[in-house]
């Protein structure tokens, strides 16, 4: 299968799991920005998205495309580790035009995963996995307004979170125009106008995520005090 | 008016692909600075053979950065890249400081094995050609030349895409050992002119094929490949080879 | 008894000879052509072309080159562009007039048939490598773009950017891995041809060596090629690759193949000036740029002495102290005159002491006037590549505007001087390409072919890839016609022992000199010597010196050479010690040609021989011959041997450029 076994059909499939990861994220912060405004809005959002089968599944199609984007990245670089050969060189300059992010794709990957696993014991174990098993916690599981509260009313988890946007911000910037490339859809012109989109997408997105966490870090009081319904009627 | 320089040459040494290699030093004196970077290492090489010992080995050929055979890499960029693309032999002395130290190493690629000191075997490269990299046109039945009209605008890109001189510069500039700069500028040349287009696809894939087969990195586009590339190919082509390696594999 | 010489022109009229010939030579029928093996030494335009040619029509091609790609060879480095007699520009060209402008540049010593085939397969040569992708210049319409070159009055060169030999030879390099891959080439990189064996009177094969383990190999086959290029760098400075040599060539006629016309060596024109006594080799400017650049000296004597002494630049000299002396002398062609004669009046105004850089050994190539009139971009989009590598050779700019007088813009100009770069002089071949000893062929520069005494600009490209796709691959048909029934012959005979043993001998000997003296400490004085004595103004006297210098430096070269390292494995200095033993030889054969030619044509410029204005001389009584030199023992002098030339369809007549 060429997905598999050629070069450029493994990258695609990064390129494609990428931009699917990216679309993702851009819900996700659009979703959190619900929260700023209204905590009705951004628990009925919750609710929407809690233990039904639709949204169980997205989850489970979703934890697939990080497992393949995940394990095709180490498969790549293990490739790409034994092409490059054992002899380092003892000098080497880099470039102007290569950037430092495009390098260390695996690293800020990495950073990533462990970044995601300290979200997914934060959230989503407390929320839709809660909800699954019927567990017990300290708010209701559909109350995701009150865990974002309560994660981030610890500064520590503030620090871990900026760190966590900026390791996503770094990626996303090589990551968006680089997986357009890896589809074909560059060239001489469009090449400079991914980028200049890719930068502004991540940067849009990653502000998305900073000014929620933020905003609960430093104005716990004031978010979410907006009266609007989402919907008309109540979700469950 | 040329000054003269000195300059220390630290320069690798290793007798073969198996040989674990090493560097030496030799300090270079007074050496005018209109003279080529291969120049100097010439009179090193006659300092060393009056010393009874025996040469520094190093591909090179036309030294007018046309044949592709010079092949080093000089403080940590391959070809000691300038700001406008030059190969090896189109480096002068003039780059250099005065009492700086110049390392010299060679292509470092599982793909180029070292034959000896920093002479490369970059066969690699032509059996990728021979995979798939022509158009196949019997001696003497083509038409008439001006038959194929062909738009200036595509006939100076697919010149750019030729200019490659299969250095295997990108290749060792790339942290993954890839040589999709070098395959991906054959295959635009002739998948932007009319006479590549009837077997672009098998082009595309025979010569990816072969690429992977020959242990060749994954790309992942750090540019690395354009940023040395002694005659500015530009990783649209790479774009360009993407788009019709999908397309091919698509329409199997 | 003297050797006759038989050229083997076909019959009939000149326009005829080459149909004729196709139409009666003997073919092979397709089964047997998959019996026979053709060796094809190099990979040049001429040998890769030839190889995939032949493989192509089914033969079994072993093919060898000893740069790490047949994509490296020095073909490779031709910038300007390829003659063809297409008319696309309607200005009156033809088969005849490409026909008779190479003859007429060539100065009428070149053999007419060979040069008629030559203009006629030109067109096919386009035909053949556009249809393999190569990009050549277009204009907006999509048609193939031309320039005008030296030596011609219609624009009939195409052209690939200044890298034409690198997208022509890449277009041969692509046939001939397309018949690697289908199996019927076997490519040898990085060997090197050390001798031909010879079997019965013909060659049946070759013994090469593995430069990178330093074995030496015997390969078989039923005929060998060789297209191994020129012997330019026995000067030392040539635009030549480092890595071009004589070698195989040299060793043939050790063999008894003829040498040809050795002392027509072409001195470019436009090369950048020699720098200083360290420099490795000369940089090429591309004849093309004399289609818009003017070639100039001061005036005025005290103008050349302070350019010389570096207390003025030429860009401070205004246009009327300025001698634009091409386009003086030769109204008609102006600066396009052909090679030879730009060359030599370069010399002549140097030698008055106009030259104007420190050495006093340069001229001006200026591009102010057509920067001018068309524009710095327009200058850039035809020539960008040479102005960049100028500049990175000389830390000049050539489009970098330096002064205004009078409201004139004046631009840094190029400093260029004349350099060795081709020799038209080579191994004797008849009609067929074929050499004195059957079944032994030489193509592309390594003949002598088809450019008389003086190459034109753009007619190398076409002559190599001429001999290599249209011509070798018929006539090699009509000897290996009657080959198919030979048993192949076995490498194990007496003659590749023998073959083997002398090489293997001439390696130890040279090894065991262990004297004090590098390669290439000596390979420079012969470089000196040669350039001094048998350079581009030539004496009987000068040339008994030289020959007498050169005798002296081979004792040297016998006695005291040091090479390092052994036998086994890869040895650079023990392949160049090899090659500069050869270089000795063909200097020597350059000189004796020299000396026998009493006359001045082309690239052959005896000082003895000249008009009153200083134009070649030449002696059409006593030397309408090509001159065939026949190797005789290393301490014997070589015997000369006459080919007359006989011209049916062009008149002989002194070539004039003035008007």
């Amino acid at each position: 299968m060429w997905l598999f076994n050629s070069s450029i059909g493994r990258k695609l499939v990064m390129s494609v799991s990428g931009i699917a990861l990216v679309l993702f994220i851009t819900f996700h912060g659009c979703m959190n920005v619900v929260a700023l405004i209204s905590k009705d809005a951004y628990n009925t959002i919750c609710a929407l998205l809690g233990s039904n089968w639709y949204a169980i599944a997205a989850t489970m199609g979703l934890a697939l495309l990080v497992l393949v984007h995940i394990v095709y990245a180490f498969i790549l670089n293990f490739q790409n580790r034994k092409a490059r050969g054992n002899n380092k060189y003892a000098v080497t300059a880099k470039p102007d035009k290569v950037e430092w992010a495009s390098q260390n794709m695996l690293v800020l990957g990495i950073i990533i995963v462990i970044g995601l696993l300290l979200h997914l014991k934060d959230f989503w174990c407390n929320m839709m996995w809660a909800e699954i098993i019927g567990a017990e916690g300290q708010f209701e599981p559909t109350d995701g307004f009150e865990w974002i509260k309560y994660t981030f009313s610890n500064p520590v988890f503030v620090v871990l979170y900026i760190i966590w946007l900026l390791a996503i911000w770094f990626h996303l910037t090589h990551g968006i125009w680089s997986s357009m490339q890896t589809i074909g859809a560059s060239g001489h012109i469009w090449f400079n106008r991914w980028k200049c989109i890719g930068q502004i997408w991540a940067t849009v997105v990653m502000l998305m995520f900073l000014i929620v966490v933020l905003g609960f870090a430093f104005f716990p009081d004031c978010v979410g005090q907006c009266d609007f319904k989402l919907l008309p009627f109540a979700v469950k | 008016m040329a000054k003269n320089i000195n300059v220390t040459i630290k320069f690798w040494k290793q007798n073969g692909p198996k040989d674990k290699g090493h560097f030496e030093t030799h300090d270079l004196k007074n050496i005018p600075d209109d003279t080529s970077f291969l120049e100097a290492l010439d009179i090193m090489n006659e300092e060393l053979i009056d010393a009874g010992k025996e040469p520094f080995v190093f591909d090179h050929d036309c030294r007018e950065g046309i044949c592709g055979m010079c092949s080093l890499y000089i403080n940590g960029t391959p070809h000691g890249k300038t700001e406008r693309g030059a190969t090896t032999c189109q480096l002068y002395m003039r780059r250099f400081k005065d009492g700086e130290t110049i390392t010299v190493e060679p292509w470092r690629s599982a793909g180029f094995p070292v034959i000896k000191d920093c002479m490369v075997d970059r066969s690699a490269f032509d059996k990728i050609i021979q995979a798939g990299g022509y158009t196949t046109v019997r001696t003497g039945a083509p038409q008439d030349a001006n038959a194929i009209l062909i738009p200036k605008q595509d006939a100076d890109e697919a010149m750019d895409c030729a200019s490659c001189i299969g250095c295997g510069a990108c290749v060792a500039a790339c942290k993954n050992g890839s040589a999709m700069l070098f395959v991906s500028s054959k295959v635009s040349q002739l998948a932007l002119l009319p006479q590549g287009r009837p077997e672009a696809a098998k082009r595309a894939k025979a010569m990816v094929a072969k690429m992977d087969e020959l242990g060749f990195g994954n790309c992942t586009n750090t540019r690395a490949c354009e940023a040395v590339c002694p005659k500015c190919e530009t990783i649209a082509n790479i774009a360009r080879l993407n788009r019709e390696f999908i397309k091919a594999k698509l329409a199997d | 008894m003297p050797i006759k010489i038989d050229s083997r022109i076909p019959e009939g009229p000149v326009s005829e000879k080459w149909s004729n010939y196709k139409a009666h030579q003997r073919l092979v029928n397709p089964k047997n052509k998959l019996k026979l093996d053709v060796i094809v030494v190099g990979t040049g335009l001429a040998g890769a072309s030839a190889a995939a040619s032949l493989g192509e029509m089914g033969f079994n091609v072993l093919n060898f080159c000893i740069q790490d790609s047949p994509r490296r060879a020095h073909s490779i480095a031709a910038q300007g562009g390829i003659n063809a007699a297409k008319n696309y520009q309607n200005d009156g060209d033809s088969v005849y007039r490409l026909f008779y402008d190479t003859v007429k540049g060539g100065d009428y010593r070149a053999r007419e048939a060979n040069v008629y085939r030559l203009a006629e397969v030109s067109n096919s040569i386009i035909d053949q490598c556009v249809a393999q992708g190569v990009p050549f210049a277009r204009e907006y319409g999509g048609t193939l773009a031309n320039r005008s070159f030296g030596g011609a009055q219609v624009s009939r060169t195409f052209y690939a950017k200044g890298q034409t030999g690198q997208q022509l030879l890449l277009g041969a390099y692509s046939a001939l891995s397309a018949q690697v891959q289908a199996g019927k080439v076997k490519l040898y990189t990085r060997y090197e041809m050390e001798d031909v064996v010879i079997v019965d009177g013909k060659a049946r094969g070759i013994i090469a060596k593995n430069l990178v383990t330093g074995k030496l190999e015997r390969f078989t086959a039923n005929a060998v090629v060789i297209a191994t290029g020129g012997y330019g760098n026995t000067y030392f400075l040539s635009t030549n690759a480092m890595g071009c040599n004589c070698t195989a060539a040299v060793q043939c006629y050790r063999k008894g193949a003829y040498m040809a016309n050795p002392s027509y060596v072409q001195i470019h024109p436009t090369c950048i000036p020699v720098h200083g006594d360290k420099q490795s080799k000369l940089t090429l400017m591309s004849e093309s740029l004399r289609n818009d650049g003017r070639i100039w000296v001061p005036k005025k004597l005290e103008d050349a002495k302070a350019l010389q002494a570096g207390t003025k630049q030429g860009w401070e000299i205004p246009e009327e102290d300025r001698d634009y002396y091409l386009e003086r002398s030769y109204p008609a062609f102006g600066n396009l005159v052909p090679r030879d004669v730009a060359s030599r009046a370069a010399k002549e105004r140097c030698d008055k002491g106009f030259g104007v850089n420190n050495t006093g050994l340069a001229v001006f190539l200026d591009f102010s006037e057509s920067i001018n009139r068309l524009g710095l971009d327009a200058m850039k989009q035809r020539y960008g590549n040479l102005f960049d590598m100028y500049e990175e050779i000389t830390d000049v700019y050539p489009g970098d505007l330096a002064n205004e007088i009078n409201g004139v813009k004046y631009y840094k100009p190029m400093m260029i001087y004349p350099a060795i770069h081709y020799t038209m002089g080579g191994v004797w071949v008849d009609y067929e390409l074929q050499t004195s000893i059957p079944g032994l062929f030489a193509i592309g520069e390594c003949n002598f072919s088809d450019h008389g005494a003086n190459r034109l600009g753009a007619s190398a490209l076409m002559q190599g890839l001429a001999d290599g796709y249209f011509v070798l691959p018929y006539t090699i048909q009509n000897y290996l016609a009657d080959q198919a029934i030979w048993p192949k012959v076995s490498t194990d005979l007496p003659e590749f022992a023998e073959a083997e043993r002398a090489v293997d001998a001439e390696l130890t000997r040279l090894l065991n000199i262990k004297g004090k003296r590098s390669v290439d400490s000596i390979h420079k004085e012969l470089g000196h010597i040669m350039w001094e004595y048998v350079g581009m103004g030539r004496t009987a006297e000068g040339l008994k010196t030289g020959i007498a210098k050169m005798k002296e430096l081979q004792k040297e070269f016998d006695t005291n050479l040091f090479v390092p390292g052994t036998k086994e494995g890869l040895n650079v200095e023990l392949d160049k010690a090899i090659h500069l033993r050869d270089f000795f030889t063909m200097g020597e054969l350059v000189a004796h040609d020299a000396l026998s030619r009493n006359e001045s044509c082309g690239g052959h410029f005896r000082e003895e021989y000249q008009t009153e204005e200083g134009e070649a001389k030449r002696d059409d009584e006593n030397y309408f011959y090509v001159g065939c030199w026949k190797y005789e023992g290393a301490d014997k002098d070589p015997e000369l041997i006459k080919e007359p030339l006989q011209y049916e369809a062009i008149k002989v007549q002194t070539r004039n450029y003035k008007n």
